[in-house]
């Protein structure tokens, strides 16, 4: 890639924009899948009694539903972060490839 | 020449300590009676893909088209390819075996294979598109000098396609033998034989299809199933488990977790090796570069999830079905009490109870796709790193001659293939569950570590990735030696030296912290040039600019 591209991609205000919003973003779900998932490990291995424990009069106990929501919250949050970077994040990288291209075009004009 | 000496007398002395390693998963399987509905199904299969085969192979021309189909898979297909090689025949009949003998416990070694897709899917897929063609070698080593670094990768990917091609293909045969009633040795050569020829003829675009085909008919069939349970239950789940509570040998104890984890740190290390694992893994990553574009990379994550999410839920309703419906049933035992052919063939014996003897015969062809097409994307892996990264970019310094790319890949797939029929052979009674979570655990220190800095961190430079990288790989494999599973399970020694089941936690923490050190300390001229790429890197990498011209044909 050009030098002149990276520099002119690099000063748009779009890319500091996304680098910083989607990179915050990114950050911020995957530290919230790991207190998730490992919650739930250590849940298994420090407390064990707690997650055999019934919820109500039946044979259901907490790890179940706890087993269940990890895996539920494992596919929605991906969910969730593809749909804002499909809109939001797409928006700002055509944004960026349009200047990028059309800086090229004022270049060889 | 010299490296393949090397590794061949390397993979030598690994047999050599295979034959001993006892305590196997899939069992030392009895042979079963021949089962003809099954064999039918499956050579069914077989026919219909092999037809795929010859459709791909008229659309195999090109290097490209054989590495990544051309990259003109959609993020749905390729979102059910990527499941497909998830939804493995360890992962369908073993967790279900799991749920089966010891109850909620088996919930939780799923788990650990999902919780690495969200993270896949935050911080790599879509940088791994903008940055690669054809390898995750072409993302780890973009910016750095080619050859160290491409040295490692493919030595990276090709221990670990070994490690799971081991699991394969001894899967593929004690299944054979429970399923089919044919003998081990054949089920082995058959397995070697179909992946030959999906891969030689088809490349990418075969293998992709066979394993979305094959993906869609498991679905189907997993979801019968659970369908089928829970309708003898009216659809509650609570009637279900009081159920299973009152017949199960363990009672009330299937409901929380037993020995499974050991102690926190086990729990810990095995769930990072399951987590940043799935983001090493060479066939999977390979998957990223089969799309056109970072949105429909995105979008496959999504699919690949959702599909995984929901096959391990049914698992886990399939494994508490055996519990009352196989575990119950004196037909699916044998005189002491045990099931037919071990806990692996609880789904199996399912099938079977909820949908009799046709139903059967499909599971088990399923089952038998489902390592078909797994071996053909690990194959078709260790082929890239072979001839694209050694080949291509190492020996012949980015200037193959014209169709001598393919061709290299072409005999390494015949050489992975004689391979791997060759290790199904002398491991035969290898633990497979070990298998796969030690090839979990080095793509999480070794290939995981240098793939993350070399794309996030900009003064990572050449030396650190690749003395980082081997620094990951040996600590893994080493301390694997020093646990119990080798040190007194193989090499009968009375105490381990390493207390913990797996590596991952401090091989990653060696790793990591190596691909930093030797970065750090690094004052080379080359290192100037690594740091100075990153910004080149770092734009292609979040934009994609630069990117298009590489996957538009």
């Amino acid at each position: 890639m050009e030098e002149d591209i990276v520099r002119r991609v690099k000063s748009d205000p779009n890319y500091q924009k996304l680098v910083k919003t989607r990179s915050r973003y990114g950050w911020m779900l995957t530290w919230a899948v790991m207190v998730v998932y490992y919650g739930f490990t250590l849940l298994n291995s420090f407390d064990k009694p707690f997650m055999a424990s019934k919820i109500g009069s039946g044979v259901m106990s907490w790890g179940v539903p706890l087993g269940l929501f990890v895996i539920l919250f494992t596919v929605v949050v991906t969910g969730i972060y593809v749909r804002r970077a499909n809109n939001e994040f797409d928006a700002l990288t055509d944004a960026i490839q349009r200047n990028a291209a059309a800086g090229k075009d004022k270049v060889r004009a | 020449m010299k490296n393949i000496l090397r590794t061949a007398s390397a993979l030598t002395l690994l047999a050599a300590a295979g034959t001993v390693l006892a305590a196997p998963d899939l069992g030392q399987a009895t042979k079963q009676a021949t089962n003809w509905t099954a064999i039918t199904m499956f050579a069914a299969f077989v026919i219909f893909t092999l037809f795929i085969t010859k459709w791909a192979a008229g659309r195999t021309r090109s290097a490209s088209d054989f590495y990544t189909a051309g990259g003109g898979i959609t993020g749905f297909q390729n979102g059910l390819a990527i499941a497909g090689d998830f939804m493995s025949a360890a992962s369908f009949l073993g967790i279900s075996a799991a749920v089966f003998a010891n109850g909620f416990d088996g919930l939780i070694y799923a788990i650990g294979f999902l919780v690495g897709w969200p993270v896949i899917t935050f911080l790599m897929a879509e940088r791994l598109r903008n940055l690669g063609r054809f390898t995750f070698a072409d993302v780890a080593a973009y910016r750095f000098h080619q050859k160290p670094v491409r040295l490692f990768a493919a030595s990276g990917t090709l221990v670990v396609v070994l490690f799971y091609l081991i699991a394969q293909m001894v899967g593929a045969g004690q299944l054979i033998k429970l399923l089919f009633g044919l003998d081990y040795g054949i089920a082995v050569v058959v397995v070697g034989v179909l992946m030959m020829v999906y891969v030689l003829f088809g490349g990418m675009t075969a293998t992709t299809w066979v394993q979305i085909i094959k993906a869609v008919m498991l679905l189907g069939g997993a979801s019968f199933m659970a369908f089928s349970v829970l309708a003898m239950y009216n659809f509650s789940p609570e009637a279900l488990f009081a159920k299973a509570v009152e017949v199960h040998g363990k009672h009330d104890a299937i409901m929380g977790p037993g020995g499974f984890i050991k102690d926190p740190i086990s729990g810990i290390s095995f769930g990072m090796a399951l987590m940043f694992g799935t983001a090493g893994l060479p066939h999977i990553l390979m998957r990223f570069f089969t799309v056109p574009s970072a949105k429909e990379a995105r979008k496959s994550v999504l699919w690949a999830t959702t599909w995984i999410g929901y096959f391990y839920i049914l698992t886990f309703i399939i494994g508490f079905g055996a519990i009352v419906l196989v575990g119950t049933n004196p037909a699916f035992k044998d005189g002491a009490g045990k099931l037919l052919g071990g806990n692996n063939m609880a789904a199996v014996h399912l099938a079977s109870a909820v949908g009799g003897d046709v139903f059967l015969g499909f599971i088990s062809a399923v089952a038998f796709a489902t390592i078909l097409a797994v071996v053909a994307g690990l194959t078709l892996s260790g082929a890239s790193a072979v001839s694209h990264d050694l080949y291509a970019t190492v020996i012949k310094k980015g200037q193959p001659a014209p169709g001598s790319e393919l061709r290299v890949s072409k005999i390494t797939t015949i050489i992975l293939g004689i391979i791997a029929v060759f290790l199904g052979y002398v491991f035969e009674t290898v633990n497979v569950a070990f298998m796969v979570s030690l090839a979990f655990a080095i793509a999480a220190s070794a290939n995981f570590p240098v793939l993350f800095m070399s794309v996030l961190w900009s003064k990572c430079t050449t030396r650190g990735a690749t003395v980082g990288g081997f620094l990951g790989l040996i600590t893994a494999v080493g301390l694997t030696v020093l646990s119990k599973s080798v040190w007194v399970d193989v090499f009968h020694n009375k105490t381990e030296i390493f207390p913990y089941t797996s590596p991952a936690l401090f091989s990653m923490i060696v790793g990591f912290v190596g691909v930093w050190l030797f970065s750090v300390t690094d004052k080379s001229p080359r290192a100037a040039i690594d740091k100075a790429g990153f910004e080149a890197q770092e734009v292609r990498s979040e934009t994609g600019i630069g990117a298009a011209a590489a996957s538009s044909h």
